[in-house]
């Protein structure tokens, strides 16, 4: 489509403009990160170290950071299989009751967290299932799975299934054609779905609430206990700083390895 | 053994399909879609006080009560159309921002332009939803926050600070699928349509916005959904303003069988939303 210079140009000045306004609070987040005022005031002043160095030795932060990270590692993991299983079953076969089932995938999604969440609690109750570890990952891995599946089955729906057909008339079976053909197709949409599912499960607040044991902190949580707390907040925001910083290392890989893949949609042409 | 196995793979479609579905059945079927029809009845149970008045147990025979208090008091008819209301803005704010930037990306930018804006509009989901949400909080603060002092006016803490704040929230999830959708539609067509003589409008109107309904859709579901079951940022920025999400947090402990027949709610809306979305092929686009 031909795009006159002046309508590049409104195009380019309203990106800048979204991105300043996606990155401010960040920004300000770190920029609090080294204030010397313990408050969100402004403007800020003075620069210091000092709640960096004390995040690094907080017991607290680093903590929540870990029990975030085990969670969102099972849930990935479980979403991982999962998903993928949903995806080839609903994507390479036609079969009485797919369209519900279909639903029933994206259902953990589409309804609201709190829906979810206290459904979840109500029926672990209900069980006189106690909260836990488990309980929290089974409610994380419910959501996640849609993430998985949406990425692996819209990879699957564009792979020829000749080229599968292919491996069985040459005499591979169906664990060898899933080795050596299949699978190093899907690699980049696995590693995709599985790192967006595991950022879900990093960052999620409603069904956690719901569901964690309650000295299970993971980093929402800790968020949550914390910015009630005047004296604790520039520590949050050293450890809020540091999620960003750090989460630009699985982007990047993520990003050279899928090529633009990684979504929580359908996927790109990359 | 191995051998014989893979043989009955291959022969056998049934069989393999059993053992794909069967997991993920059994984990969203019976765990995910089992707690929610447990939900649904429990919201036909009512809360029953012994002669005492000091024990409160669940009566678990089915009633009408509570759907009645719904309906009658007219509080969570408000409360349930202010976050419908809010809802509606934050998906038609965040498609028209992201339509913009979903097109420059999939179709204006030079290749390294457009995986780093990738990155770029993907990062703030690892930022912290509370963080930013607090975050907010100090630049919207009227005594003294960041808007009030470098522009001279905020909207203060109330629904519209609520609304904004969550448009930038689940800004990421409507540019994603926007740009993906962008991105599967060939160049070419884009191309005919200027050769056939239409401008860059008509191109977008009868062209480009047709072919993207579905992400449109599929970004939709996100924002509307994830608005309706939001408590935290109502509670951050929103003043004494409450959402559906902040009636059912708070009943959830006090009265179970009226959190929720509030739940439903959301889920016949989003039920509702979803059956019209599959209709446009938005599901494959999640």
């Amino acid at each position: 489509m031909y795009l006159s210079r002046p309508a590049r140009w409104c195009l380019r000045i309203w990106c800048a403009l979204v991105l300043v306004v996606l990155y401010a609070p960040i920004v300000y987040v770190a920029r609090l990160s080294v204030n010397t005022a313990k408050n969100f005031a402004w403007p800020p002043s003075g620069f210091t170290l000092t709640w960096w160095q004390r995040a690094y030795h907080e017991p607290g932060p680093r903590l929540a950071l870990l029990h975030s990270a085990q969670t969102g590692l099972w849930a990935a993991g479980i979403a991982l299989v999962l998903g993928t299983l949903a995806a080839f079953a609903l994507t390479r076969h036609s079969f009485f009751g797919r369209t519900p089932i279909s639903l029933a995938v994206v259902l953990p999604i589409a309804l609201p967290g709190i829906v979810t969440a206290i459904a979840l609690l109500s029926a672990f109750q209900r069980l006189g299932i106690d909260l836990s570890l488990e309980t929290l990952v089974v409610a994380h891995a419910t959501f996640c799975v849609v993430i998985v599946y949406n990425n692996v089955a819209a990879r699957l729906r564009r792979l020829a299934p000749s080229l599968e057909e292919a491996s069985a008339d040459l005499g591979g079976d169906p664990f060898q054609t899933f080795r050596f053909v299949t699978f190093p197709m899907m690699r980049s949409a696995l590693l995709a779905g599985g790192l967006l599912a595991f950022a879900l499960s990093f960052d999620e607040i409603i069904v956690t609430t719901f569901t964690a044991a309650p000295s299970y902190k993971t980093l929402p949580l800790w968020f949550a206990d914390n910015f009630s707390r005047p004296n604790a907040i520039p520590v949050v925001n050293v450890v809020a700083t540091f999620v960003v910083l750090a989460s630009t290392i699985p982007v990047y890989l993520a990003q050279r390895i899928s090529d633009g893949a990684a979504t929580f949609s359908a996927e790109t042409r990359g | 053994m191995r051998r014989r196995v893979a043989r009955a793979f291959a022969r056998h479609e049934r069989l393999r399909l059993g053992l794909e579905l069967s997991a993920p059945i059994a984990w969203l079927v019976v765990i995910y879609i089992g707690s929610l029809v447990a939900l649904l009845v429990t919201a036909f149970y009512r809360l029953k006080t012994d002669p005492t008045g000091l024990i409160t147990t669940i009566d678990s025979t089915l009633h009408l009560d509570n759907i009645r208090r719904l309906w009658d008091e007219s509080v969570y008819r408000t409360t349930a159309l202010r976050t419908l209301e809010s809802a509606g803005i934050v998906t038609v704010v965040d498609a028209a921002v992201a339509l913009p930037l979903a097109f420059y990306m999939a179709k204006v930018a030079s290749r390294p332009a457009r995986r780093a804006l990738v990155v770029a509009v993907t990062m703030p989901l690892w930022a912290g939803y509370l963080v930013k949400g607090y975050a907010w909080r100090a630049l919207l603060d009227p005594s003294g926050g960041a808007l009030h002092e470098i522009f001279g006016h905020t909207p203060g803490f109330g629904f519209a600070s609520t609304t904004i704040v969550l448009s930038y929230q689940w800004f990421p999830y409507m540019v994603i699928p926007l740009y993906a959708g962008l991105d599967r539609l060939p160049d070419s067509l884009l191309e005919a349509s200027t050769d056939l003589g239409a401008k860059a409008g008509r191109t977008f109107r009868s062209v480009v916005l047709p072919q993207l309904r579905p992400a449109i859709v599929a970004g939709s579901i996100f924002t509307f959904s994830l608005t309706l079951g939001d408590f935290y940022m109502n509670r951050i920025v929103g003043g004494t303003n409450e959402f559906i999400g902040n009636v059912v947090y708070r009943e959830f402990s006090v009265n179970l069988p009226f959190a929720a027949a509030y739940s439903l709610v959301p889920v016949a809306i989003m039920v509702v939303y979803l059956l019209v979305a599959r209709a446009t092929g938005a599901l494959e686009e999640l």
